[in-house]
């Protein structure tokens, strides 16, 4: 069982803490620490807002050891409002269909259960729809 | 200009060899290619694997392998860089052969997938994609795949059954390949009712893991004996490139930037264009891989590498052959072997020896592996040797 990086990893996991580039502005999820735009160090934190759209998705049916469980589960490419894409599952779908350049918000969901009898969950962001209400708003 | 040239090729058949392990299925392809440089002593050993390590639960092939094939003593290590291992290796080899460190090079590919069914397989998979930012989301490879095919088809209008073209050429081949893990052609209708593996991927756009191992000589040609029994095929370009390792972090995730550029660097290193290849053994581990190759490598303009698999144009008698021994999909790919059994098979076809698939005056091939989505792309330009 591994704990440390998934502790590790719980600023972005749970809050979508990325980077934002002090030379060239850019903003950075997953957080890389060396700007790909302009070279430079870019270590400042940056909350992400959590919102985006839906760049592409799929279904996985066969899953990894772990995601049993949520099978058949949706996974996506997100497009964050900063720019970004991010790779995650879209979940609370219901009813809604899926399409390319669907509204979603980060939500936090369980992510997987650790392949291991002690059964370490691991927490983390999903994606849902925004729904047309919200939007009005 | 300092030659390397192949020597030497052996490949087992690909397919489930539940009753081999890891070290009996290398030393077929060992025995194979020995057998076949007519007992060439290699100095050099380079085994291309990706997952030993947890499917098989066996790291340190070079020695493993060296030990197993009665080579104890030589210089040997593994290679990894995911589905690029093969040619990865290959690279090493070639650079050893080149620089004088060895005169005598061997480069091995070996998989062995069904030491593990089930969930662990892809769990394994994922170990070769971004583990903290792709894999822990519960993304397969065949899904990421199919996240491409999907932008692309919304781009681009690419009609699904379009796609149908590239597994259906690879079966056509596969017929006449003796060790591909299918050997039985497909028509469109099959392809198009097709169960989905991950939308709009159906299972034949999707290469099946396998069991296999594919190995070949390097030297140069002055040290080959006088009357040597077959034609040379020399390497005239060798090229690695990566990209981002995660496919969410490229500003263009439908361009496969690294299969470009490594194109780009092989083929100038050859002194030629890739418009001055016959063949073509392209990367299609997936039906949209196969696409975006082409387009890296210039046969296509964006956008538009699904119309070549389209009238024949990539098959045996068309004007650009791809997968022409099967390909992953019909040959079957055993990951890291792959790249070296596209080697394999393109030094059939320049040799000569391709049977029913041969394509008639074959001198110049193309051969690309890569790692993940293009994460890592190997390419390398082999030529007969005049
Ligand atoms: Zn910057």
């Amino acid at each position: 069982m591994e704990i440390t990086p998934h502790w590790r990893l719980k600023k972005q996991r749970y809050n979508l803490v990325g980077e934002t580039c002090p030379h060239c502005g850019v903003k950075l999820f997953p957080p890389r620490d060396i700007c790909p735009e302009c070279g430079q160090e870019a270590k400042n934190l940056y909350n992400f807002s959590g919102k985006g759209e839906v760049y592409s998705y799929t279904t996985v049916y066969d899953p990894p050891a772990g995601y049993e469980e949520y099978t058949p589960y949706t996974v996506a490419l997100v497009k964050l409002e900063e720019g970004p894409l991010v790779t995650a599952q879209l979940t609370d779908v219901g009813q809604t269909p899926v399409e390319i350049g669907t509204p979603v918000e980060m939500v936090t969901r369980k992510l997987r259960q650790d392949g291991d009898e002690r059964g370490l969950l691991i927490y983390g962001y999903k994606f849902r729809p925004v729904l047309e209400r919200q939007l009005a708003q | 200009m300092t030659e390397v040239v192949i020597a030497g090729i052996g490949q087992t058949p690909v397919g489930e060899h539940w009753n081999l392990s890891l070290r009996e299925l290398t030393l077929m392809a060992i025995e194979a290619v020995q057998q076949d440089s007519v007992g060439l002593q290699p100095q050099a050993l380079f085994v291309g694997n990706m997952l030993a390590a947890r499917l098989s639960r066996q790291a340190h092939l070079g020695t493993l392998v060296a030990d197993f094939a009665g080579l104890t003593g030589i210089e040997a290590v593994t290679i990894e860089a995911a589905g690029a291992s093969g040619g990865a290796a290959l690279r090493a080899g070639f650079t050893s052969v080149l620089s004088g460190q060895a005169d005598v090079a061997m480069v091995v590919g070996i998989e062995k997938f069904t030491d593990q069914i089930g969930t662990s397989v892809e769990e394994s998979l994922g170990t070769l994609s971004d583990s903290d930012y792709e894999a822990a989301q519960g993304l397969t490879s065949a899904a990421q795949a199919a996240l491409l095919m999907r932008r692309y088809m919304h781009e681009f209008d690419a009609p699904r059954e379009a796609f149908g073209g590239f597994p259906l050429t690879a079966h056509a081949n596969g017929v006449g390949n003796p060790n591909a893990m299918f050997r039985k052609a497909i028509k469109a209708e099959l392809y198009n009712r097709a169960g989905m593996v991950s939308e709009p991927l159906n299972m034949f756009d999707v290469a099946p893991n396998a069991d296999g191992a594919a190995a070949l000589i390097l030297t140069r040609p002055e040290l080959l004996p006088p009357e040597f029994p077959h034609p040379l095929v020399r390497i005239s370009g060798s090229s690695i490139v990566t990209d981002t390792l995660a496919l969410h972090d490229r500003p263009d995730p439908l361009s496969f930037h690294a299969a470009r550029l490594s194109v780009e660097r092989a083929c100038k290193q050859a002194g030629i264009t890739p418009q001055q290849i016959d063949l073509f053994e392209l990367w299609d581990s997936y039906s949209i891989y196969a696409a975006l190759s082409l387009e890296a490598a210039g046969y296509a303009v964006r956008g538009q590498g699904w119309q070549l698999a389209r009238n024949g144009r990539i098959s045996l008698g068309g004007e650009l052959p791809v997968s022409t021994m099967g390909g992953l999909k019909a040959r079957g790919n055993p990951g890291g072997a792959s790249g070296v059994y596209q080697v394999v098979e393109a030094v059939l076809q320049l040799r000569g020896q391709a049977g029913n698939n041969q394509i008639t005056g074959a001198k110049r091939a193309m051969v690309q592996c890569l790692g993940g989505p293009a994460s890592t792309a190997a390419t390398h330009v082999l030529e007969t040797v005049s």
